[in-house]
């Protein structure tokens, strides 16, 4: 490993440790600055500034964006949508970025989407075991549990078993399908409408979609049934 | 390369937490980090596709121990000093060395939103015929590149079918190792899961990854 990044890690260091305590007792010997993350990253913004290469109200505005303005009601939106017009359905699988473009949602993290649908016989998972790829514009920024070890890890040889985590049984008979997304392709789960959902309107539905349905760790459900979705 | 970050197929990483009601940061300097990198995209040195392998590269007890946005931290660091932007010692004290250029303009809080609707395709529109068709047989190459390279080790000598045909992409391996985009296919290929995990796995059960014709060969 090189100084430089020793340097850097001795700083971020201990910063996002999980394990505050274990972090402490690491041999921090390159540590020439404070490990607190706060401190860390306002010292990166502050150059940045200053050198003129980014901007504060930039900055705010992306923030913005993603804890305000893109998040799983997209994904939920093109759902419902895809559940009550068949045309739309017909395009969202045939070229998938075009089709979720229509209603507004593109961009970052999501310039080339593909979207898998859930049958009765067919149910999909996606995950992304070398880093974190997830399909920003429909469903916002990854929870934590999405970009965590045990998830990247147990997903691809354990489905099932993931899926029963979340509460979810899957009948011996389905075809499960993980899509381990850590090329440049975005999936989005395209799932079950529930039964009895019939007299729904489009956005009655689009409330009932849930985040982890769309990542394909839930189906969707009526909440008169009392389970979570 | 063979790395921590590769993690499908392994044991022991234990359950899987979940929190109600989870806060997209949870902490502001979370949030400043994550627009940081963003923010720095627009500048044509600043190799954003490399962002990955610096995480790589970081030593892998330390990559389980840092958070994801920590880690980021570090890559971001470290790309700033590759791409001459700036130096270890500006960046562990926060202060630009005297002198040193001010660099105009940066992204512009207006531009930002059209700025995230474009994003930024690694798809490219270059006739490169393809290597591989739709429902043909493949094997993943086994082999083991120290650099960045997108195809797990779980899939490696392993056969699979040809499920579709995505495109022409930039190859990550070449580009992020500063050799160039070698744009080429990628493919969906589907795995059954008993050919990744043998017997203890599910008859009904597939994995589908996407590779670039440099990771296949015929099956």
């Amino acid at each position: 490993m090189d100084a430089t990044r020793r340097g850097f890690l001795a700083a971020a260091g201990a910063a996002g440790a999980q394990d505050l305590a274990k972090a402490q007792d690491h041999d921090h010997n390159h540590q020439v600055v404070p490990s607190d993350p706060t401190l860390r990253v306002k010292a990166l913004e502050s150059l940045l500034v200053d050198k003129g290469l980014v901007d504060r109200a930039a900055l705010d505005a992306l923030v913005d964006t993603y804890e305000h303005k893109i998040g799983p009601r997209n994904g939920a939106r093109v759902v419902a949508k895809a559940w009550t017009d068949p045309a739309y359905k017909q395009r969202l699988l045939a070229s998938a970025t075009s089709a979720i473009a229509e209603l507004g949602y593109t961009g970052e993290q999501g310039e080339d989407m593909v979207v898998v649908e859930n049958t009765s016989k067919v149910h999909n998972l996606v995950v992304c075991t070398l880093c974190s790829c997830y399909p920003w514009p429909v469903l916002g920024l990854p929870p934590v549990w999405y970009k965590s070890a045990p998830y990247r890890s147990r997903s691809v040889i354990d489905p099932r078993g993931v899926l029963r985590e979340f509460g979810l049984e899957l009948p011996e008979d389905v075809e499960v399908r993980v899509w381990d997304s850590t090329a440049e392709v975005r999936y989005l789960v395209l799932p079950e409408r529930p039964t009895g959902s019939e007299r729904l309107t489009e956005e009655a539905l689009a409330a009932l979609v849930t985040r982890d349905s769309m990542i394909g760790v839930a189906n969707v459900v009526l909440p008169q049934t009392g389970e979570r979705a | 390369m063979n790395g921590i970050h590769d993690m499908g197929g392994m044991h022991g990483m234990g359950p899987i937490e979940r929190e109600e009601n989870e806060p997209v940061f949870h902490a502001r300097w979370e949030s400043r980090i994550f627009a940081l990198r963003r923010a720095m995209r627009p500048w044509p040195k600043y190799n954003g596709k490399a962002n990955r392998y610096h995480i790589e590269l970081i030593p892998p007890e330390e990559q389980l121990r840092l958070s994801y946005h920590a880690k980021f931290v570090v890559s971001v660091s470290e790309l700033l000093v590759e791409s001459g932007f700036a130096t270890t010692e500006e960046i562990l004290k926060g202060k630009p060395a005297r002198r040193s250029p001010k660099l105009v303009p940066p992204l512009k809080a207006e531009q930002v939103p059209a700025f995230l609707a474009k994003g930024s395709s690694s798809r490219r529109a270059v006739a490169v015929e393809p290597l591989f068709k739709t429902g043909q047989s493949v094997r993943a190459r086994n082999i083991n590149p120290i650099g960045h390279t997108r195809l797990p080790r779980y899939a490696r000598g392993k056969k699979g079918t040809v499920d579709r045909d995505h495109g022409v992409f930039i190859f990550p391996d070449s580009n992020v190792a500063g050799l160039g985009e070698k744009p080429q296919h990628v493919y969906s290929v589907r795995f059954l899961a008993r050919e990744l995990w043998g017997e203890q796995a599910s008859p009904r059960d597939f994995v589908y990854i996407d590779l670039w014709d440099d990771y296949l060969e015929p099956a």
